[in-house]
């Protein structure tokens, strides 16, 4: 568990960075989640108060978009493209052979807590699909091979 | 030896770096000095990582390059197994009109001398001895439309946020490209990001802007990467000033931000969400004050036609569709990458000489033009010409120019539902058609897929219903891939209740 008042302070830190900018939300969220690898719940009042929004609006922006994770991920993330021009090249095959090595669906990480598997739609690799993304790196013409990059 | 080595996404996903680190490694193991430059992606994808070594003739390419193929480059290189022989003189490059893409795979990106040295900033500098009204009229007369999809007269969008009375007025880059098979954004910002800042900074003299905001998507890690050390480095050199200064933005993830009210929305610290139009963004955009909201290419598009005049720009292209446009070749192509050429060449002759068909070698079955939002295009199609009109006349459109080749073994069945898929998960949630449409959609191509062919009618009348209903493209334009599939390949649809059973 994260230490709370250490938390605080770290939060209180990044509302203070941003100080200043036009729509400082969505920097603020990406901020926090680098920082944490999530965005904590018990950011959300503080953040809410720095910026004078309702708690609900704070939520509601983290809930909207696909980046913010409301709990810590896997220690590895493999993103797979899932979009058109990477179907084109047998994504979908690629996908499933995935799932099935690592035994989870989408949006899911494995038991030990090793991967997390999240789809994407388009990493602007399209014409060197299937495309992913292992914890940052990015990968053109993968296959089901790339399972061994998260096996540790 | 100086090197040239991309630093573009795809060349890195297809393992620059590691080519990088043995170039390196193998001139201190024979005590060369080396200069590797990181340069842009020049467009030939299936060539990455392309390695370019500057000789006395040129620059000589090798491609695609491992790291074995890397001691040889310190051999004999006309013997080398990777060579390719001058770069330039390539057929994909020969054949191409780089206006806006002049630079990118040429120069460093991130050196404002070599940008000068390559024609930069002279619009800038023709623009800045102009009045405001001069520069929004030199946009016009060079006839560029939005390149992110909608097509707008760029000239007159600038024109409307010019003559608005407001406090602060706003340039908006929308580099949120999320479309499928669309590349060009990215490729421009990694590999000639100065070339959209000297863009948005003209914007800005014709607008009356003073801050500009790049918003780029979160996918996209080089570029943002880029982008923000070209923006610092164009600050230190008073490229930007008071007269417009800039900040990166990056999105989070959701596909509908693309839509320019959705990303001015998500810029002000908000959800994603549509927002209803009039009020135009040109009147009432970021902060409620003027805002331009530019696809990048437009932007980039306009220091050429400033540099060289409207009448440059505008002498390319047919019909309506004026100017150059960067196709992003996708998919299942044999040659994928970018080609900048002026409007006007037929779909079949970008599938099949420039693409060279598929690269499975199995027969092109279909190619989605526009994205995920646009239609699919069989072969008796090919005959279109490259440009908005003579798309829309086909029931499709060119939106950011991607085209996703597929050979026969596509399904398009399941492509239609994906598309009503994605239109499902991507929905902002603010119109109904677009919300419950999608969701509905998924269900009733399920029940065709049963074999239930009474669900057409329905299908059609749905599609009906989101096209006309819907606020913006996402739902508005879900059904183009949708129908196109079911009018072109009729077969895919008509599955017999015995087999699904």
């Amino acid at each position: 568990m994260l230490d709370s008042a250490v938390t605080a302070d770290r939060i209180a830190e990044i509302l203070e960075a941003h100080r200043g900018l036009e729509g400082p939300l969505l920097p603020i969220l990406h901020a926090v989640q680098a920082a944490f690898g999530h965005v904590p719940q018990s950011a959300v009042p503080q953040i809410a108060k720095a910026l004078s929004l309702s708690k609900a609006e704070v939520h509601g922006v983290i809930s909207f978009y696909h980046d913010f994770r409301e709990a810590p991920a896997g220690r590895h993330v493999l993103k797979l493209c899932r979009a058109e021009a990477c179907q084109a090249m047998g994504a979908d095959r690629v996908a499933g052979a995935v799932k099935a090595a690592l035994g989870i669906d989408w949006h899911e990480t494995t038991p030990d807590g090793r991967v997390t598997l999240e789809p994407v739609f388009c990493l602007g690799l399209c014409a060197c699909g299937p495309a992913a993304m292992v914890d940052g790196r990015l990968v053109g013409r993968c296959d089901e091979g790339i399972v061994a990059e998260v096996a540790k | 030896m100086k090197f040239y080595v991309p630093l573009d996404s795809a060349a890195v996903a297809l393992g620059a770096e590691e080519v990088v680190a043995a170039i390196i490694a193998e001139a201190s193991r024979r005590g060369v000095a080396v200069e590797v430059v990181r340069n842009g992606s020049r467009g030939m994808v299936w060539l990455e990582p392309l390695v370019e070594v500057v000789t006395d003739s040129g620059r000589l390419g090798f491609g695609p390059l491992t790291v074995a193929d890397v001691p040889g480059l310190f051999g004999d290189l006309a013997v080398h197994p990777k060579a390719l022989g001058m770069v330039e003189e390539l057929p994909w490059m020969k054949g191409q009109t780089r206006l806006t893409f002049a630079r990118v795979g040429v120069i460093d990106p991130l050196s404002l001398a070599e940008y000068e040295a390559h024609g930069g900033l002279a619009g800038l500098r023709r623009a800045q001895g102009m009045d405001r009204a001069a520069i929004v009229a030199e946009v016009t007369e060079s006839g560029l439309r939005g390149r992110g999809g909608a097509g707008f007269p760029t000239g007159i969008k600038w024109k409307t946020v010019s003559e608005a009375p407001g406090a602060h007025k706003y340039i908006v880059c929308n580099a949120d490209e999320g479309d499928s098979a669309t590349f060009a954004d990215r490729m421009l910002m990694e590999g000639d990001p100065f070339c959209l800042i000297e863009g948005m900074a003209i914007a800005g003299l014709a607008c009356g802007a003073t801050k500009g905001f790049v918003y780029i998507r979160s996918e996209y890690p080089v570029a943002i990467r880029i982008m923000a050390e070209a923006v610092r480095l164009a600050r230190e050199a008073g490229v930007l000033g008071p007269q417009l200064d800039m900040e990166i933005r990056v999105g989070a993830g959701a596909y509908v931000c693309g839509e320019e009210t959705s990303l001015l929305n998500s810029l002000e610290g908000k959800r994603g969400v549509v927002r209803a139009k009039p009020p135009l963004p040109a009147l009432q955009g970021f902060m409620g004050q003027p805002t331009v909201v530019n696809n990048v290419i437009s932007l980039a598009s306009v220091p050429v036609i400033m540099a060289k005049g409207a009448a440059h720009y505008r002498d390319f292209g047919l019909g309506r569709s004026r100017g150059t446009i960067p196709l992003q070749i996708a998919g299942n192509a044999r040659f994928g990458g970018l080609y900048e050429c002026a409007f006007g060449l037929t779909l079949g002759q970008i599938v099949d000489e420039i693409a060279g068909g598929t690269a499975s070698g199995r027969p092109v079955k279909a190619v989605q033009v526009g994205g995920p939002l646009g239609a699919y295009h069989p072969r008796s199609q090919f005959d279109t010409p490259f440009g908005y009109e003579e798309f829309a006349g086909k029931d499709g459109l060119i939106g950011h120019a991607g085209l996703t080749i597929f050979d026969d073994t596509a399904d398009m069945l399941s492509q239609a539902r994906f598309a009503m898929e994605f239109c499902a998960i991507e929905s902002c949630g603010k119109c109904t058609p677009c919300r419950i449409g999608a969701v509905r959609g998924v269900e009733t191509i399920d029940r065709l897929a049963r074999g239930d062919s009474s669900a057409i009618p329905i299908l059609t009348d749905l599609c009906n219903t989101m096209k006309l209903g819907s606020l913006c493209a996402l739902g508005g334009f879900t059904p183009y891939p949708v129908m196109s599939a079911l009018t072109h390949f009729p077969d895919d649809f008509a599955r017999s209740k015995e087999a699904a059973e």
